[in-house]
């Protein structure tokens, strides 16, 4: 008797699975709809000092955009901890946002998925054409050869931040321009008892930008011509080693950075315990803490000889964040006029001086507003010396594995262990596997 | 789980609550002084232990900024309470506890009840299905979360799209599914509770002409207020504290405290002497009723989970 | 789980018999009235837990990975592939896994192993009364009743390499360590693990030892004190031997627990966690959520289940049976 009750809550429970799953998934229809015109949701992205912060930034311009169009939008500023997670849920499940911010890393990944509004021709002459944004920051919208999954909104290059002061005190005129004299010049500083450079060891998504541009620098990729990872090619091995020798070998990274993610160590720059910081787009940030403007300088993130540009000579990655829009909306032409709103030329000046970003609309770069010597450096590294990332659908575990990878060394490299060839090898290898086979 | 083999233990002579302190004392021997002394460095360093964690959660919450993102100092440079000010606004703190609180509460309540109507059920009835039901319903504490957490969404946006009730994102889906996760300790424990409440006692009120569920309500439930106080403290810290379900099923409107309190640490800097601010406002609450019904508590394990 | 077991037969004449005329009803409503209590218990047990369980396992049957999140019912079929990959102990993915395990399996022990043995101290020790008992009793539970969340940030804050007391107390003021540790990551975060773990855990053990030893009758002792036993003897022939039965529980309740928690960890490393401290948990939800791979991560998940199943199954058919064997 009991097996046959078994059995029979067994049955139910399948079944009631399988009814689960025949309906389960997003809704798989085409391309939206316009069942409610009126209200949009938009998912924006943490840009400023905190949520607080951005809500009070943004709210304003949707306000302004509901004026104008009678659309309400509602507005929800998701921390970075939870962004993607929150986008897998709502691909997954078919509830989410209408418009969304995300990182521009993440366009190839997200586009793989299906789930958001492929910008062709047609959408682009909606929101103004697509020759109106800057080529570099187009190029991290999705994989070469697709329509862009997204639409450039805010664009960032890595510099490199120093303390006037602590320079000076050092005896150190201009800022370093390559990786050596950044050695040298750490030397200097840490014999005033300040640290020289900080890091996020913890932190993936930094390891990754950084590793990315050493690769770079050392001529290599760490994905092949037609997207497989090639993480433990020679070049790469060395590039890897030689961002965390600047921990391990050289020093000028204090070991204590090994566990930082949550940005201490912009915080130790702002606190003026560290001399120097590779960052992108600080300004707003060191503001908030109290850190004066005249205070730091501003310079080109260092090469391995020569000066910043093409080639070897990269010196960041293309940073950003692109906005998007859900497929299954229900509100398509609100949604694109959202997205036209926020790439106005108006709209562009407003929030990129707002979060100290670089406009990606080239018309709107070219405002006054923009040309101050710490926007300028950005301006220029976006323009002459910053790659993409990766436009491959694996790239957001390229950033799992490999961010986890050298987090691992820099674990290492702190507790005293050598880091050499072969151990960066090994754990390069490791990540590899990881990748999915396709 | 039943230490009692006896066939007839349904009949108990003492009412669980009521019998006296006696049983657990030992001899009234005086204890030897190894046994003094063990006992006195055992516990003065178990409660360093303890302790340490909380004077720093306390201590940290009175000191300025630089005190807590600089080099750790047992005694702050100085006594400010603008963290506890600072952590309204820092993030919306009170949102976030207005909504722990309709959630926990919510789900305490329903868990409490579904779970004594359940155990009434097992403890009372003979019937079929009974231990294919016990079985099953404890063995979902083996699931790992990770299994049921994205089947559950599709579950719940599912019956979103089907019914017009919306359980994805909204308090009560959480509330649904932070019931479920006390509903089986509950149930069980409180199983093992009403089987210590004498038979005679509801049998009395069912000849008295009350119902099945009258004899429950009336006598039944108010025996065991003990093993429910103590079912209802541990459904109420479950959803008090659950970090994965509520990071994913919630949205701005919806977020409860466990997963707000990480607004903290997102920022540029990481404001250590708010999160301890905040950490020990969401804690007192649950830590201030967790012992003032620890009495309840003891007792109402005493009688239930561990016979 | 046998609390049903050894239940007498449940009288079911006492109602009824002086009212002839609603006997039927009565008899009706009697045999339908435990199911009718049972229903929401059971309707939300298959919602939150059964029913995403069963689709869980289906899942783990799928290739869902990004290209197929979007509308996972359309996602191919892998058959096996998913648990070849996820036991495939020579490939990364495999070797990775199995070490997460072991990881898991080492700190359950310890942890559970320290818990009950702080917990059950704790409790004897505290079986008399002395001045202070109740005092100390309600601080002993305060880990326990904390938040996890909140409890487990304040470790963090404790650990940090810089600025953290656990180096500040080792390093500057004991001097026991050459240079600060780390244990946020590296090899230690093991140690970090196990003592955020076992700080919030034990009270728990404390709490139901406690409750057990109401339950051991006073005469026993008062026998064993005219035997000449004191209280060191009592406790090793009187307390221990009848907390058995707690015991059988307790530990089972805590390895459970303990092996799945999630938020610890989770709160303590982030979304990566060190290889030292590499929980299963976390793992999977690595697996899953930061690499996409929704698929392998349901595989993993239901051998995490299996595996639970049959050391449950084992622990308490082994217990049940140790325990009437020592009845006899």
């Amino acid at each position: 008797m009991r097996s046959i009750r078994a059995a029979a809550v067994g049955a139910v429970t399948l079944s009631l699975a399988l009814a689960a799953t025949a309906c389960g998934g997003g809704s798989s229809t085409g391309s939206g709809s316009n069942d409610s015109p009126k209200t949009l949701t938009y998912w924006a992205s943490n840009q400023g000092a905190s949520v607080a912060v951005d809500k009070k930034v943004l709210q304003p311009e949707l306000d302004k955009f509901e004026k104008k169009t009678g659309i309400k939008v509602k507005l929800e500023v998701v921390p970075w901890s939870d962004l993607l997670n929150r986008i897998l849920t709502a691909t997954t499940s078919g509830q989410g946002p209408d418009v969304l911010n995300i990182g521009n890393t993440w366009s190839a990944s997200l586009q793989a998925t299906g789930a958001l509004l492929p910008w062709d021709a047609k959408n682009f002459a909606r929101i103004g054409g697509k020759d109106r944004f800057a080529d570099t920051a187009l190029g991290s919208t999705g994989a070469e050869g697709k329509d862009p999954a997204a639409v450039p909104l805010y664009s960032m290059a890595y510099a490199l931040y120093y303390n006037k002061q602590i320079f000076a005190d050092a005896g150190i005129s201009k800022p370093p321009a390559t990786w050596d004299e950044l050695i040298a010049d750490g030397k200097k500083i840490q014999a005033k008892g300040k640290t020289a450079l900080g890091a996020e060891g913890s932190n993936l998504s930094e390891n990754i930008h950084h590793v990315f541009v050493f690769a770079k620098q050392h001529g290599a990729d760490f994905f092949t011509a037609d997207g497989k990872p090639d993480f433990t090619s020679p070049k790469v091995v060395e590039a890897v080693k030689s961002y965390v020798d600047l921990m391990a070998k050289d020093k000028v990274i204090p070991t204590g950075d090994a566990e930082y993610a949550q940005n201490q160590s912009v915080s130790d720059f702002a606190k003026g315990k560290q001399a120097m910081l590779l960052w992108q787009t600080a300004a707003a940030n060191l503001k908030s803490q109290g850190m004066s403007e005249d205070a730091y300088g501003i310079a080109p993130v260092p090469v391995i000889s020569g000066t910043p540009g093409s080639g070897t000579q990269v010196n960041s990655a293309v940073m950003g964040i692109n906005m998007a829009v859900f497929k299954n909306t229900d509100n398509i032409d609100g949604a694109t006029q959202f997205v036209k709103f926020m790439t106005s030329d108006e709209e562009q000046k407003i929030l990129n001086t707002a979060f100290s970003t670089v406009p990606p609309v080239k018309s709107a770069q070219r405002d006054a507003a923009f040309s101050a010597p710490a926007t300028a450096v950005l301006k220029d590294t976006l323009a002459t010396s910053a790659v993409a990332l990766p436009q491959v659908a694996s790239e957001s575990q390229f950033e799992t594995a490999v961010g986890t990878a050298v987090k691992d060394l820099f674990a290492d490299a702190a507790a005293g262990r050598e880091v050499t060839a072969d151990s960066v090898k090994a754990k390069l290898q490791k990540a590899q596997q990881q990748m999915p086979a396709a | 789980m039943s230490s009692t083999h006896s066939p007839t233990s349904g009949t108990r002579s003492r009412m669980p609550g009521t019998r006296s302190r006696m049983p657990g004392t030992r001899s009234p021997m005086a204890p030897p002084r190894s046994f003094l002394w063990s006992r006195r460095i055992f516990l003065t360093l178990l409660t360093g232990f303890v302790l340490i964690p909380v004077y720093v959660m306390v201590s940290s919450s009175l000191k300025p900024l630089a005190d807590v993102t600089g080099k750790f100092r047992w005694l702050p440079s100085g006594l400010t309470v603008r963290p506890y000010i600072d952590i309204w606004s820092t993030v919306p703190l009170a949102k976030y506890f207005m909504n722990s609180l309709i959630v926990a509460g919510a789900a305490t309540i329903a868990s409490v009840v579904i779970a004594v109507f359940a155990a009434y059920a097992v403890s009372r009835y003979e019937f079929r299905g009974k231990r294919v039901f016990t079985v099953t319903v404890l063995s979902t504490q083996m699931f790992p979360g990770i299994l049921f957490l994205l089947p559950l969404f599709l579950i719940y946006v599912n019956i979103g799209n089907a019914t017009g009730i919306a359980l994805f994102g909204s308090r009560g889906g959480l509330i649904l599914t932070y019931l479920t996760f006390s509903l089986p300790f509950s149930i069980w424990m409180l199983i093992g509770y009403f089987d210590s409440v004498p038979r005679d006692l509801d049998e009395a009120a069912l000849v008295d002409g009350c119902g099945p569920l009258g004899a429950l309500l009336r006598i039944v439930v108010p025996a065991a207020v003990p093993g429910i106080v103590a079912v209802a403290v541990y459904a109420f810290m479950t959803a008090w504290g659950e970090v994965l379900f509520a990071s994913v099923m919630t949205n701005d409107t919806t977020r409860t405290l466990a997963v707000g309190l990480q607004g903290y640490s997102t920022l540029n800097d990481v404001y250590w002497n708010q999160i301890m601010a905040a950490s020990l406002v969401v804690s007192v609450p649950v830590v201030a009723g967790f012992l003032l019904l620890q009495r309840y508590l003891v007792a109402g394990l005493t009688a239930g989970a561990v016979k | 789980m046998t609390t049903t077991a050894f239940k007498e037969p449940v009288r079911q004449a006492a109602p009824g018999t002086a009212r002839e005329p609603r006997r039927r009803t009565g008899r009706l409503r009697r045999v339908s009235l435990p199911y009718l209590l049972l229903v929401p218990a059971l309707l939300l047990e298959l919602l939150v837990h059964l029913v995403p369980m069963a689709i869980g396992v289906v899942m783990s049957f799928k290739e869902l990975t990004q290209f197929y999140i979007r509308d996972w019912g359309a996602a191919p079929w892998s058959g096996l592939g998913n648990y070849k990959v996820s036991v495939d102990f020579d490939a990364p993915v495999g070797e990775a896994l199995l070490h997460s395990f072991f990881v898991t399996v080492g700190f359950t022990l310890l942890s559970v192993g320290l818990c009950w043995l702080i917990g059950t101290a704790a409790a004897v020790f505290m079986q008399d009364t002395f001045r202070g008992r109740g005092l100390l009793r309600a601080l002993f539970l305060v880990p326990y009743a904390l938040p996890v969340y909140t409890a487990v940030i304040t470790w963090v804050f404790m650990f940090q390499h810089d600025n953290g007391l656990v180096n500040h107390v080792l390093h500057d003021q004991l001097h026991l360590t050459d240079k600060p540790s780390f244990w946020l990551i590296g090899d230690n975060s093991f140690y970090a693990l196990l003592t955020v773990s076992v700080w919030k855990g034990w009270p728990f053990a404390f709490l139901i030892v406690m409750a057990g030893l109401q339950n051991i009758p006073r005469e026993l002792y008062e026998a064993a004190a005219l035997d000449g036993a004191g209280t060191w003897q009592q406790i090793r022939r009187i307390t221990l031997p009848s907390l058995r039965p707690v015991n059988q529980v307790l530990v089972l309740v805590l390895f459970l627990w303990t092996f799945n928690d999630f938020n610890t960890p989770y709160v303590l490393f982030g979304k990566s966690a060190p290889e030292a401290a590499d929980l299963v948990s976390v793992h999977i939800y690595q697996a899953s959520f930061v690499t996409w791979n929704f698929g392998t991560g349901s595989a993993m998940s239901v051998l995490l289940l299996l595996f639970l199943l049959v050391v449950t199954g084992a622990y308490l058919l082994f217990t049940s049976r140790g325990r009437r064997a020592a009845d006899v």
